[in-house]
């Protein structure tokens, strides 16, 4: 089966700065496919080749089989939700939805139909009437979403599409979309900074820095086994520990990860391996206390059940986990 | 001393008068806003508004043919007077120049706006404002000068039309009716231009400022859900330019159809409005004429205005 889309060796440089530096990927159909980086990482130049704003400077690129370079974005079988929503202010919704239906030369009864089955599907039904600037950051959020997918996009591409809404909605918004991808079976592939939202949403994550991809692979293999101190710091903010910490503790001298949650507070007897240190702070998160311990002059931080009682600070903690949390990493970056 | 205000989490109330006066304006901003507003709101009301309404006031007068004294009596007389055959030509042949003006002057100031707001960066914008603001900065007189002597007859662009020995092309559209004449400088082609260079900038720049306004976003979004570049310039960047548009056409329509200075020196002998004005309230001192004269622009802006409303031009703003 062809791969929705495929990155092959494809760079886009802006004067001196490799935005994308030699990025191969493939998005397989049906995929949920989450690009996660820092601001500045490559991954909305990414989506922008994809969508077609930007031609690559080198490489080569595939949607569905056919090649993508130098064809334009009104000719791709993509649609984008993008992050400010760019919605039109002169349109009403109905009209914003119906846009790509009506420059297509679809008659205006259907598309009016269409759209309002689009803005049903996005629980904004009978919305059609007003304009943007009538509607909260979540109702824009969606009519973005239905403008896209009234098109029956091959791939739906979307730019941090809920990096502007308030966590609850945030929340919310992220079952929907796992659900509307679920059900539409379209390829959705997702820009975002947040590695709690890809971690929770996306089939498999590509993590960029720099331009480049650093890992890419399922969540489960992203967040427990990350393959460079980059992807385990991005991640999960993962303890990342130095080698010579870790030949300490018995294993090869190499950088390690040590995800916070893996790190008891107290010691045991069921073979875990211990340390002591002292607490030099910590704050409350609702579900679980977030403790910084200082172990011969490292900082660990341990994510500790809201249950159980953390020494104040200054005093001295003992620390354990199973040996094999303890991650090694490729020597690079 | 300073150790002691610290302390106080709310500092003493100053001593001095400024002081005062600006804890007085804090507790009460309607009385700053009343201040800062009065004196512009009289200048309008009184001296702006008043003078328009004594001149809105003139036109309902009527002169005395005989002693060509005004006859300060209620009439819709000289209104009349505008439907004569002479005046009506006037006012045809005014707001005909204002609207072919208005028209070219969007033609040509649209690519150039598009390339300041979209394309131009650093350098470049600079130069586009050099560029554009520069014109306003010289003379209005010296420019139209500037321009009889390029449009005469031995002027440079005849001298340059001969050399690409295109003179064929220029008698031909100078033997035309109307727009024709002797030389450029006496026919109405040549009035046309010289409106179209003066009034430019006073289109570029609203046109600018409202593409400036135009996130580039919505021009991708466009062309994303299948938009071709020119549907997304008729469905999307020229409703959001509209409202610049017309601003914009407000500057060169007005002005266009109030000059008398430039029809004078460039073009036919036939009058424009604003000369015939010029003419009534000075040589002939048939200042209600004038007046009536002068009103026909401020109603013909006002249909314009409200035709410019009823297309939805102020919609996106």
């Amino acid at each position: 089966m062809k791969p929705a889309v495929l990155f092959q060796n494809v760079s886009r440089h802006f004067g001196a700065v490799r935005a994308v530096d030699a990025v191969d990927l493939a998005v397989a159909e049906g995929e949920f496919f989450a690009m996660l980086g820092p601001s500045g990482s490559g991954k909305t130049t990414c989506l922008r080749l994809m969508a077609g704003f930007e031609q690559p400077t080198n490489g080569h690129i595939e949607i569905f089989g056919e090649t993508a370079e130098g064809v334009p974005p009104y000719k791709r079988s993509v649609n984008t939700v993008f992050q400010d929503y760019a919605l039109f202010p002169h349109l009403n919704i109905l009209d914003n939805v119906a846009y790509g239906l009506m420059v297509k030369g679809v008659g205006r009864e259907e598309r009016r139909k269409a759209a309002e089955d689009a803005l049903a599907m996005v629980k904004l039904p009978g919305y059609g009437a007003r304009r943007p600037g009538q509607l909260s950051g979540g109702q824009r959020q969606r009519v973005a979403l239905a403008r896209a997918l009234v098109n029956k996009p091959k791939v739906l591409l979307l730019d941090e599409p809920l990096g502007a809404l308030d966590l609850k909605l945030r929340e919310q918004m992220q079952e929907e979309l796992k659900s509307l991808q679920k059900t539409l079976g379209i390829t959705f592939v997702f820009v975002t900074h947040d590695q709690g939202e890809a971690l929770s949403m996306a089939d498999r994550i590509a993590v960029f820095n720099d331009g480049k991809i650093q890992q890419l692979g399922t969540p489960e293999e992203v967040y427990n086994q990350p393959k460079t101190r980059f992807v385990a710091d991005f991640v999960g903010s993962s303890n990342v520990l130095p080698p010579e910490f870790v030949a300490g503790l018995g294993a090869s001298s190499q950088f390690a990860s040590l995800r916070p949650e893996a790190i008891m507070l107290g010691g045991s007897s069921d073979g875990r391996l211990t340390l002591k240190g002292t607490v030099l702070s910590r704050s409350f998160l609702g579900s679980a206390n977030r403790v910084t311990v200082n172990v011969n002059g490292t900082k660990l931080h341990v994510m500790s059940p809201a249950t159980t009682a953390i020494p104040p600070e200054g005093d001295a903690v003992t620390l354990s986990f199973h040996r094999e949390d303890l991650h090694l990493m490729e020597a690079a970056s | 001393m300073s150790a002691v205000a610290q302390d106080r989490s709310i500092l003493p109330s100053g001593g001095s008068v400024a002081s005062r006066v600006s804890d007085f304006l804090w507790k009460h901003p309607h009385v700053l806003l009343a201040i800062l507003l009065g004196p512009p709101l009289l200048w309008l009301g009184i001296i702006y508004l008043g003078s328009l309404f004594a001149l809105l006031l003139q036109s309902f007068f009527s002169i005395d043919d005989y002693s060509g004294l005004i006859n300060y009596q209620f009439t819709l007389a000289t209104y009349g007077q505008l439907l004569n055959e002479a005046n009506l030509d006037i006012i045809i042949r005014t707001v005909s120049m204002a609207a072919i003006v208005t028209l070219f002057s969007i033609i040509i100031a649209f690519p150039i706006a598009y390339y300041a707001a979209r394309y131009a960066r650093g350098k470049w914008k600079a130069f586009f404002y050099l560029g554009v603001m520069l014109p306003l900065w010289s003379s209005y007189l010296v420019k139209i000068y500037a321009w009889k002597l390029i449009l005469a007859k031995e002027g440079i662009l005849t001298w340059l039309v001969t050399k690409l020995n295109l003179l064929w092309l220029l008698d031909a559209w100078l033997s035309l009716p109307v727009i024709g004449g002797n030389s450029l400088s006496v026919s109405y082609t040549g009035t046309f231009i010289v409106f179209v260079y003066v009034w430019l900038p006073f289109m570029i720049l609203p046109i600018q400022a409202a593409l400036e306004r135009v996130p580039s976003t919505l021009i991708e979004a466009s062309s994303d859900l299948g938009g071709t570049p020119r549907q997304t310039f008729r469905h999307v960047l020229l409703p959001l330019a509209l409202p610049g548009i017309v601003a914009g056409s407000i500057f060169t329509f007005s002005l266009t159809l109030g000059d008398y200075i430039i029809p004078q020196i460039v073009g036919s002998s036939r009058l424009f409005i604003g000369q015939a004005v010029y003419a009534q309230q000075g040589t002939a001192g048939n200042i209600p004429l004038a007046a009536a004269f002068t009103v026909v622009p401020i109603v013909i802006m006002g249909f314009y205005l409200w035709a410019a409303r009823r297309m939805g031009a102020f919609d996106a703003l």
